[in-house]
């Protein structure tokens, strides 16, 4: 029997893995071969999708990207014995792109059956669930604190803190609940998580529920994602079906249960509020904090919110113990980040490293620089909210402080680059557009400053006053920025002021009247 | 009186004991603990700059004008949603404050219409005010940017517009129909730039779930929603604070005038009834007041069949003395009589029931009540010693289990039904026991976790299979019966509650509601921490009126819910002042502070100061006038401000007597159905033409205040005197001060009672006397006023009133929210947009057999008499059950309501009446009679026009 390996990710489904498997199993019946066909998460190397692992004595032999029509060639070249061919990129795991990460949330993703719960488990899964238990609530709080694990949704806030203040409320009904809502441009690390590992998220989220005293989980799941949908609910009915979740949580005594509910396709439902409203069936609007969601959550408990990423990386902390996650990383920034690089890049997809990495090494080293094959003029970081770096900036190391200290953010992880044919002023235009659009519209500076903020960059851009509406604009920013209620209305003037200082000729600035202002 | 507008907060109070001190610009302030930033400034009268926050809605954050600074604090946070923290130090007004402030105020005026000239909240709009206090002086992106959504004006509300143009999408609306009102109806549409306020699913106001209570349009901070009174007349200048006349609730509002124009009624947030929220009825519907129907001038006339004559205040009030003076010599001294009213005030209550008890020198003095609530005054009277509900409004705010049996709080008492809707959404267990699913039984954020839907007549039963569990499953609070109830007469009924009769399983029988529902309601009553039952006219309507109140009693003492905060006996009461009508004497068997009047002291007592012999004897309860002038023994009567033909039962019954007598005085705003059997017509004063006072469900004693000369040139309590004077008993009162303070004088329970007091205080609860100056919000938290608590064994007696198959179908009947009682006035405003005829509801199997389709023309017949109205059909009644409202004299129901009454009080069984419903072409035939009547009775003749 020969055992190979195609995706089920959305993104290799998206660039034809579907057919793929079907022209594989049509040779195989043809052919009479014994053929088995593992659907696994995605490696995180889009620019190879489909790719298809052919299990053999050396290591799983990657070949990619496939084609449809292609694989009787493929077959007919021997690749099922895992001969060499031109789409042959040897063993995976040691093909270097792969190999130099340091996988530790995404250990499992692309290596194992999603749908399969032992394949789970022999690859290590509940392994940190077996450890949570042995430490019991607050031994767990003291691993996570150890790790340094800090919230991978982008506001960075150490997650053992959060649990510790969930723990210490008094005993009553508490809830886990996932931000699933990955709507950051140039992000999927969540979705490649809940579709190619999702017995992780599972587990990060029930030793999270023991920890706090939670007994009840919920996915909040934007609706884009319904692969995700799927993959999310056989696991937690597996995980249920073996007793890991329910009244008795893998026999231990504690009960944790959970389900998966779906969004509405709004932005902002991603902001943790937000998205409480979402769950509670009313319209998502940002609610004022305090009283945090940590004392005051969903219907009125005590709530952790957390990004799939920092549950999904709580089995390993668990396991290999926060000591050892902490040694990974620079400065405040612990552990690793499995980074997304997107945009007109030309090795698009998931690198997981530690922190302390730079802009220029991911940009240029790992994705290889842009897909146009033209020089890279800007990278936007952090989703539609981040600000836009140039060149200049690309000695920026990748750690929460140090983007900070660039008036950038690190986000969700990730990085969108844009060649020299980008206008910056249609990106300042765009960050308020989005803005306006996705605002849940509660707050004044975010509902009406972004629509202002549209036309003042089209004033710029026609050249109609321009001196007195940059002015304008960057008091417009200064007022959004600091008045805003949540980081939407607060973080869209990062994309449009890095823009302006960043790229000022595309706003029409005089290049002598700025080289004289240095 | 000035204008001079509340303060507003910002944000309500906190309640929290601890206090924090903290500083604010430089001062230092204390403050409880919760209290956000905004309002510890505001104690020290510093108004941080705000638009979204208002102090009767929580903390929202969203217009970011009232950001401050804290010192070692990053950012900018928002005042009204920081809560204040010991030694904290805030600065309200820095650069970076000033720039943001400004630039956030830019924002708004970017996309305002500039009309505020010609705006119909110019000079009361908040958002001017904060353009002026940020210092706004130029909008630098111009005025031509995109706007906001703008779906037009809506102007289907009939008191309010909403002009979105106008909206800066403070939420304030849509969160005071969520926390206020407790409605949901409204919301923000769309999301970013194109949110939108809209009712319910982007529908028009009158299209949407909306009730109209007024409360978005109070919250509103800019002339989106606005009173179409202000677009038409302009602001007010002026403001006096004075108390609703229509239900129980007793709401305080301030009139705001310009010079004698009402122009609007804004709920007060001082009023300790209301917390500043307002119902349809009580914010808008006051345009009867000038209706041209209202009378204002006195007419007689010989025979009822005659044409009305206007005469002069002389000429009427000699005719109407000299005709009672007449019949008394004629027919003796109890052959006249008079009815007070529970719409006047209490000083007009206690002259007209002064003027009979002394001037007519009888007691032939009913009321309203007697109708209404006079089985909760027997009683409450007998199980604990006072006439009246134990507890205070506010009380519900600390309610763990909330009973409602024979009450439909969102409809009949709509503003306290919103705090109690708010408590439930923050967690409190509803249990109703009600024929009908009332909206209670499920709306939005509230569902009762248990609903009995019990045959109507059932109530004895029900209620005492209720005290069978606690009594049989041991749920007896033990040691407060031992401590405060007479322990022998407890015995006595624990031992007849716990017959196998009552249990559940049997009562359902004859209830029709599942044991299992009985016995997890009795157990969630007994066990679920502060339990107040709340009741209406659902438990006095009924032969068994009494019992049932007796009933209710028991079970709050035998779970020791009695005597403090969240708990009680809570009878909702109909009209605005019928709490202060019985107060005052207004039966025949009390005087004033329900003593009886064989009472040898207290008769002594009140022939000193009256200077007259008083009968020791009760005199004639209303049922009993009606059949003596049927007998020919009782021919005058003085009624002022009932419509006893429309409101009692029977009305053909009633018709003839008012008939057989030959001197009817009715002395009221308009021309009611009463009216059509009077001799003479007295024209009454509004709520708004008059002082005095009224007293609420929750014995609160409320100021009403003079705000415009009566158009009739008299207030009620001086017609009142007048009659008194040319009777021959004088009275000499300058101002009802002088008659409170007789009252006080007289009554023990309001000794304490002065206008100063009510000035100064805004309001009290009676007890109000030595032992507390101030007046009692929770009554028997020591003793009882009887002293010790009295259990009475209510024996279930099912009435005579039985369905058969003559007549196979149970009648009940209530009211709706946008119309009070027989709707004299309601009908004469625009409330009717919301009910222009009552209807009868039917449900859907009962109306199929009948063939009847819903807005079908129906023939409702008794043993008593047939009526026909419009069938609505709805699950909201059982099979079995029927039930319409009377709130329009076309109707007429009580034509076919029986002469059956309380066993104690005679209070009519309106609740109950057997009926067949039929298809029917249209009115029946006392319909269309009675309609020629009427038309013929209300004739006036054209003043003669002197020769020239």
């Amino acid at each position: 029997m020969t055992r190979i390996y195609i995706s089920r990710d959305s993104g290799a489904l998206a660039l034809g893995a579907e057919a793929v498997v079907k022209r594989f199993e049509k040779e195989a019946k043809e052919r009479g071969l014994d053929l088995e066909i593992v659907r696994n998460g995605s490696r995180g190397m889009y620019w190879l999708e489909p790719l298809v692992e052919v299990e053999t004595d050396q290591g799983r032999v990657g070949y990619g990207p496939v084609k449809a029509s292609k694989v009787d060639d493929l077959i007919d070249a021997g690749i099922l014995e895992g001969k060499p061919h031109k789409k042959c990129i040897g063993v995976v795991d040691d093909y270097p792109w792969f190999k130099n990460q340091t996988r530790l949330t995404f250990a499992r993703v692309g290596t194992t059956d999603p749908r399969s719960l032992e394949d789970y488990q022999a690859h290590g899964g509940y392994a940190g669930l077996t450890k949570a238990l042995e430490a019991g609530p607050d031994g767990i709080i003291e691993e996570v604190l150890t790790s340094g694990l800090r919230g991978r949704g982008g506001a960075g806030f150490p997650t053992g803190i959060k649990w510790r203040t969930v723990a210490d409320t008094p005993p009553q009904q508490k809830y886990i609940v996932c931000n699933a809502d990955e709507g950051d441009s140039g992000t999927f690390a969540d979705r490649m998580i809940m579709e190619g590992d999702p017995f992780v998220l599972i587990e990060g989220m029930t030793i999270a529920g023991i920890a706090v005293g939670a007994t009840y989980g919920y996915i909040y799941l934007r609706s884009e994602y319904p692969h995700s949908s799927v993959a999310l609910r056989a696991a937690i009915d597996a995980a249920r079906g073996a007793g890991l979740l329910g009244d008795n949580v893998a026999g231990s005594g504690y009960a944790f249960d959970m389900e998966v509910r779906d969004g509405a396709g709004a932005y902002v439902c991603g902001e943790e509020t937000s998205l409480l409203d979402s769950l509670e069936g009313k319209r998502g609007e940002v609610r004022a904090k305090p009283p945090l969601p940590a004392h005051v959550g969903l219907f009125g408990q005590p709530t952790i919110i957390n990004n799939v990423l920092s549950l999904a990386t709580v089995p390993i902390i668990m396991d290999k113990g926060g000591a050892f996650y902490r040694d990974f990383g620079m400065g405040k920034s612990r552990g690793t980040m499995p980074i997304q690089l997107a945009g007109n890049i030309k090795h698009g997809g998931l690198y997981e490293t530690a922190f302390g990495v730079t802009l220029g090494e991911l940009v240029d080293e790992i994705g290889g620089g842009t897909y146009s094959g033209r020089p890279v003029r800007a990278v936007q970081v952090g989703g539609p909210l981040g600000a836009y770096f140039p060149r200049e900036l690309f000695d920026t190391p990748f750690d929460y402080e140090a983007f900070a200290a660039r008036d950038g953010l690190i986000g969700h992880g990730g990085i969108v680059v844009f060649d020299d044919t980008v206008d910056m002023a249609k990106q300042a235009h765009f960050a308020m557009e989005f803005c306006a659009i996705e605002s849940c519209g509660k707050c004044t500076p975010c509902r009406i400053g972004s629509a202002r903020g549209m036309e003042v960059i089209d004033k710029i851009v026609a050249n109609e006053n321009r001196a007195e509406n940059l002015e304008i604009l960057e008091d417009l920013c200064n007022t959004m920025k600091l008045g805003s209620l949540c980081a939407l209305g607060g973080f869209a003037p990062y994309p449009v002021m890095s823009a302006v200082t960043h790229f000022p000729e595309d706003f029409g600035a005089d290049k002598k009247r700025l080289e004289a202002a240095e | 009186m000035p204008l001079n507008p509340e303060t507003d907060y910002g944000t309500p109070k906190s309640k929290s004991e601890t206090l924090v001190t903290l500083t604010i610009d430089g001062t230092e302030v204390t403050v409880p603990e919760g209290t956000s930033i905004m309002r510890a400034a505001m104690e020290l009268g510093t108004q941080i700059p705000k638009l979204c926050a208002t102090d009767m809605l929580d903390s929202f954050g969203s217009c970011r004008l009232c950001l401050i600074e804290i010192e070692g604090r990053n950012g900018t946070p928002a005042s009204c949603t920081t809560p204040v923290g010991e030694g904290m130090v805030v600065k309200t007004q820095t650069d970076r404050l000033k720039r943001l402030r400004k630039g956030v105020m830019e924002l708004y005026i970017s996309e305002h219409p500039l009309d505020c000239l010609t705006c119909s909240a110019n000079g009361d709009c908040e958002l001017q005010d904060m353009a002026g206090a940020v210092g706004l002086r130029d909008v630098r992106y111009g005025y031509d940017g995109k706007k906001h959504p703008n779906p037009g004006i809506d102007a289907s509300n009939p008191y309010f517009t909403y002009e979105p143009s106008k909206c800066i999408v403070c939420s304030r609306c849509v969160r005071a129909c969520e926390e206020v009102q407790g409605t949901f109806a409204l919301t923000i549409a769309n999301r970013g730039f194109g949110s939108v306020v809209s009712p319910s699913m982007e529908e028009s106001f009158l299209d949407s779930e909306c009730v109209s209570c007024g409360a978005c349009v109070q919250a509103c901070p800019t002339a989106t929603l606005n009173e179409k009174s202000v677009i038409e007349i302009g602001t007010p200048d002026t403001a006096t604070v004075t108390t609703c006349a229509y239900c129980g609730v007793g709401c305080s509002f301030r009139a705001e005038m310009r010079g004698d124009e009402l122009v609007r009624m804004i709920p007060q947030k001082d009023g300790k009834a209301n917390r500043g929220h307002s119902c349809v009825k009580g914010r808008f519907a006051y345009g009867y007041a000038h209706h041209k129907d209202r009378i204002t001038k006195p007419m007689i006339r010989e025979k009822i069949t005659d044409p009305w004559r206007e005469v002069s205040w002389e000429e009427a009030i000699q005719h109407t003395v000299s005709e009672f003076k007449r019949i008394q010599a004629k027919y003796g001294q109890s052959s006249i009589g008079g009815i007070t009213s529970s719409r006047c005030t209490n000083e007009e209550t206690f002259l007209v029931q002064k003027l009979i008890r002394a001037g007519f020198g009888n007691n032939n003095v009913d009321t309203c009540a007697r109708v209404c609530h006079s089985p909760t005054g027997y009683g409450l009277k007998t199980t604990y010693g006072e006439s009246a509900g134990t507890q205070d409004f506010d009380s519900v705010e600390d309610t763990d289990v909330i009973l409602v049996i024979g009450a439909n709080p969102t409809d009949g008492h709509p503003v306290f039904a919103s705090r109690m809707k708010k408590r439930l959404r923050q967690g409190a267990k509803l249990i109703v026991v009600d024929p009908r699913r009332i909206d209670l039984v499920e709306s939005p954020n509230v569902k009762a976790d248990y609903h009995l839907p019990l045959r109507p007549g059932t109530n004895v039963a029900v209620l005492t299979s209720l005290a069978h569990v606690i009594v049989t499953e041991g749920l007896v609070n033990e040691q407060f019966v031992r401590e405060r109830c007479e322990w022998d007469e407890f015995e006595d009924w624990a031992r007849f509650a716990a017959d196998p009769r009552h249990a559940p399983e049997e009562v359902e029988k004859l209830s029709g509601v599942p044991a299992d529902l009985i016995r997890k309601a009795a157990r969630l009553y007994a066990t679920g921490g502060n339990a107040a039952i709340y009741y209406g006219l659902g438990v006095t309507e009924h032969s068994q009126g009494s019992t049932t109140v007796m009933a209710i009693a028991n079970l709050a003492m035998a779970t020791g819910n009695i005597g403090r905060k969240g708990v009680g006996v809570n009878p909702l009461r109909g009209q605005n002042n019928v709490q202060g009508s019985c107060d005052m004497g207004s039966f025949p068997h009390e005087l004033p502070g329900y003593r009886h009047v064989s009472e040898t002291a207290t008769l002594e007592l009140f022939e000193s100061l009256w200077g007259r012999p008083l009968l020791n004897e009760p005199g004639l309860r209303i049922p009993n006038m009606i059949d003596a002038a049927l007998d020919g023994s009782f021919k005058g009567i003085y009624i002022q401000g009932e419509d006893i033909l429309q409101s009692d039962p029977n009305t053909q019954h009633m018709a003839a007597g008012l008939a057989a007598m030959e001197c009817v005085v009715v002395q009221d705003l308009f021309l009611i159905e009463t009216a059509n059997y009077a001799h003479v017509f007295l024209p009454g004063s509004t709520f708004l033409e008059k002082n005095g006072t009224f007293t609420n469900a929750e014995r609160r004693i409320q100021r009403v205040r003079k705000v415009m000369a009566p158009m009739n040139g008299y207030e009620d309590w001086e017609i009142t005197q007048m009659l008194s004077n040319a009777l021959g008993y004088p009275m000499h009162y300058d101002h009802p001060s002088q008659i409170m303070d007789e009252i006080a004088r007289l009554t023990p329970t309001f000794t304490g009672v002065s206008y100063e007091k009510l000035d100064k205080l805004g309001s009290v609860q009676w007890p109000c006397n030595d032992e507390a100056p101030e007046g009692t919000p929770i009554m028997h938290t020591e003793t009882f006023t009887r002293g010790k608590g009295k259990f009475v064994v209510t024996e279930y007696v099912a009435t005579d009133e039985k369905t058969g198959p003559r007549f196979p179908l149970l009648l009940t009947t209530g009211r709706i929210l946008s119309q009070y009682n027989v709707g004299a006035q309601t009908r004469r405003t625009e409330n009717v947009v919301w009910h222009e005829e009552d209807r009868l509801e039917i449900h859907p199997f009962d109306a199929e057999t009948r063939g009847i389709r819903d807005g079908d023309f129906v023939k409702i017949t008794s043993r008593a008499g047939e009526t026909s109205l419009r069938a609505l059909i709805t699950e909201r009644v059982a099979p079995g059950v029927v039930y319409t409202t009377f709130h329009h004299p076309t109707t007429q129901v009580n034509v076919v309501t029986t002469e059956f009454s309380d066993w104690a009080t005679n209070c009519p069984e309106y609740k109950v009446t057997a009926v067949q419903v039929a298809p029917s072409n249209g009115p029946s035939e006392w319909q269309e009679e009675y309609e020629e009547l009427s038309k013929a009775a209300r004739r006036i003749a054209e003043p003669l026009v002197a020769a020239e």
